[in-house]
């Protein structure tokens, strides 16, 4: 495994020294509570849409990606592109001029996070459980990810060296890899607020794409170009719809319409449409017209960014397997052996893909089907370390830490901002003036960091966590999703019935992810703890399924009970609800509109698949 | 009121761009660092499109700055007014 040189290390240091700096320069610029929770509603477009793809590809996401390409090819690119263009491109040309044009009525300040606009839209105690709903799951999101990378860069074993020594125990290892960049992030966004968490998210896009392309390249070069990949890589990996066809075979009771509407409505519009953390950038846009356009932005970068992170995950599964040989040389007489030893885990795997190692033995675990079970997620690290001299390395590496860092970001300034402003000033002390505000708001974020760091921690003790975050999306976002489509489509939805449609969506969740087991799996996180009475064909399948029940099951209350409760007169609703806001003339020829940026990246994005089918 | 981003983006780049071709050239003869990418010397070549970013982005965000700060001047007072007029001509 490569060792880190100077010059990768001093790359190392100029990166996080620059996060800094963004911290450190844009502290004077933060003098109000306005300035540090949304950032002063400053923010020009291009800035506000890369952050929101900066907040959205964290660590999960990316590794992610590349798992996903290493296990089902280019079939993935569809789903990404599906899960996120079309939700992003909803929100930006009808969610957003709701979201952002809403008025609280304070100094005609608009809405602060998604909470508050369901406390406008609906009542208090919907915007308080919502609330308490998003802080559990950004803070356990950003542990996740703080824990997926930490146990990646150990794998990789690329601090190895400096663990050695600084004498630490191998956990010593892991425990920095998940602190020190979190304690990085907390540092710049005490100081600077959501403008440093921004300026730095659009920074750790570019530097993603900087550390990710060539791995793509050198690695394409590596196996052969297209063709070595086509020829290496499993049938129908490298053709998109025949190999989605081929992995979709793979989760029956969906079908394709199922499955298009599952990942495309219920996924994009929870993750996309309603995640604060991944809207609170938009929502600090400079005004209304901007803070459309941003998510459009961000469409636009997610038509190809997911190129750069899924490819990487090809590479490694067609490249060679590294097996343990002996060669022997015959030197002036002398016979000489030269014997590379290639641990068991990556022996047993596949391409650069290391098979998945039980704890205790050290051997290869193997899955349900008898077949060896692959650690995916170490797909896109290792074809970076594999392809990539040093110097570039250190750019890489740079990389993978921007991504985990990125991440944290949104989920620490969204927390901070949902305390500050749905919890404390809606429910402690209404009457709190600016400045106490500004102080909770700090607080807010190093509480936010250090549960965080918590969570991060308890996955480390419980490996199994880590599946996780498909039910708790399932519990949180899905229901949530349902309530603000309700909220801003329907002026007959009631608080009554938001409030219902988040409770009874979260208790679907909860009872389908209960009720149900992938086969092969044992009941726990992966399902099946209250009783076994459904197997669904995977561990994907079985969270698509409770996401979509969640979904469904939200509509039904929030309809059910808001036709029996009384519906609020329009008056009140006059900005919160998209039929009833007010649309700016509009005098600009048909191709500067919003509608047709939207309609030209749908094509982009059609056009850039279709080149894979 | 806040600086412009693309300024510490494109420092960022062009930094790194230098960094990256600096140890390109000065690693150019040694075959074993480039085995990995089958003898390319990426580091130079990635190293200079880094640089070329950077520095795009960096003048782009400067001129914005410069223009930003420009409209906010033109807007102050009567006395600075003038005085840029008078620069005009």
């Amino acid at each position: 495994m490569p060792n880190l040189a100077s010059a990768d290390w001093l790359i190392l240091l100029i990166y996080a020294f620059f996060a800094m700096t963004a911290g450190t320069s844009l502290k004077q610029s933060v003098k109000q509570s306005r300035d540090y929770l949304q950032a002063g509603r400053a923010m020009p477009g291009w800035l506000c849409g890369l952050a929101i793809v900066g907040a959205g590809l964290g660590s999960p996401m990316v590794l992610g990606m590349g798992a996903a390409g290493a296990r089902y090819g280019v079939a993935s690119l569809g789903w990404f592109a599906l899960g996120s263009i079309p939700a992003l491109i909803f929100a930006g040309l009808f969610l957003m001029p709701v979201y952002s044009g809403a008025k609280t009525g304070a100094q005609d300040a608009t809405v602060r996070s998604i909470p508050e606009y369901l406390g406008l839209r609906f009542d208090r105690k919907t915007r308080g459980l919502s609330a308490c709903l998003f802080l559990f799951a950004a803070a356990f999101g950003a542990g996740i990810s703080m824990y997926a990378m930490a146990r990646v860069l150990v794998a990789l074993r690329i601090f190895d060296q400096i663990g050695s020594a600084l004498s630490l125990p191998p956990i010593g290892i892991l425990l920095l890899t998940m602190t020190l960049p979190a304690a990085l992030v907390l540092a710049y966004v005490l100081l600077g607020g959501l403008a440093a968490a921004m300026y730095n998210q659009a920074m750790q896009l570019c530097l993603t794409i900087a550390g990710l392309l060539p791995v793509v390249l050198l690695g394409l070069k590596r196996v052969g170009g297209w063709n070595g990949l086509k020829a290496a890589a499993p049938a129908d990996f490298l053709h998109e719809w025949s190999g989605a066809a081929y992995a979709i075979g793979h989760f029956p009771g969906l079908g394709a319409v199922g499955w298009v509407l599952s990942i495309g409505v219920v996924v994009g519009g929870g993750l996309w449409c309603s995640d604060f953390r991944l809207l609170q950038p938009a929502m600090a846009a400079k005004d209304v017209e901007t803070a459309r356009r941003a998510p459009l932005i961000a469409a636009t970068a997610m038509v190809f960014v997911p190129l750069v992170a899924v490819l990487p995950g090809l590479i490694a599964i067609a490249s060679p397997t590294p097996h343990t040989t002996i060669v022997v040389r015959n030197e002036n007489g002398a016979i000489y052996h030269d014997i590379t030893v290639v641990p068991p885990a990556v022996d047993a795997g596949r391409g650069l893909v290391p098979a998945r190692v039980d704890a205790a033995t050290g051997k290869p675990l193997k899955g349900a089907d008898g077949r060896i079970a692959l650690d995916y997620t170490m797909a896109t690290p290792n074809a970076l370390a594999e392809c990539l001299p040093m110097g570039l390395l250190g750019l890489g590496l740079s990389a993978l830490l921007a991504c985990l860092m990125s991440g944290v970001s949104a989920s620490v300034t969204a927390f901070g901002t949902v305390f500050t402003c749905d919890i404390f000033q809606a429910f402690v002390s209404r009457g709190a003036n600016d400045m106490r505000l500004l102080a909770v708001g700090r607080w807010a974020m190093v509480g936010g960091t250090l549960l965080s760091i918590g969570a991060a921690c308890a996955t480390m003790q419980f490996n199994s966590m880590l599946d996780a975050i498909v039910p708790v999306f399932a519990v949180v976002n899905a229901p949530l999703f349902a309530v603000l489509l309700a909220g801003v489509f329907s002026k007959r939805a009631t608080g009554c019935g938001a409030f219902a449609g988040l409770l009874a969506g979260a208790a679907a969740a909860l009872l389908h992810h209960g009720l149900a087991l992938p086969r092969g799996e044992h009941p726990g996180v992966h399902g099946g703890w209250i009783a076994v009475w459904h197997h669904p064909s995977s561990g994907m399948a079985l969270g698509l399924g409770t996401a979509g029940l969640a979904f469904c099951v939200s509509l039904v209350a929030i309809a059910a009970v808001s036709a029996f409760t009384k519906a609020r007169p329009e008056a009140e609703l006059a900005c919160l609800v998209h039929p009833l806001t007010k649309r700016e003339p509009e005098n600009k020829p048909w191709w500067r509109r919003p509608e047709t940026l939207g309609a030209g990246i749908l094509l982009a994005a059609i056009v850039v698949n279709l080149l894979f089918i | 009121m806040f600086f412009d981003a693309r300024i510490s983006i494109g420092m960022l780049f062009a930094l790194l761009g230098t960094i990256l071709t600096a140890f390109g050239v000065a690693t150019r003869n040694n075959a074993a660092v480039y085995t990995k990418s089958l003898g390319i010397n990426a580091n130079f070549w990635w190293g200079l499109a880094l640089l070329a970013f950077g520095t795009t982005v960096l003048l782009v965000g400067r001129r914005s700055q410069l223009r930003t700060e420009k409209n906010a001047g033109l807007g102050t007072g009567n006395g600075s007014m003038r005085l840029t007029e008078t620069r005009k001509h």
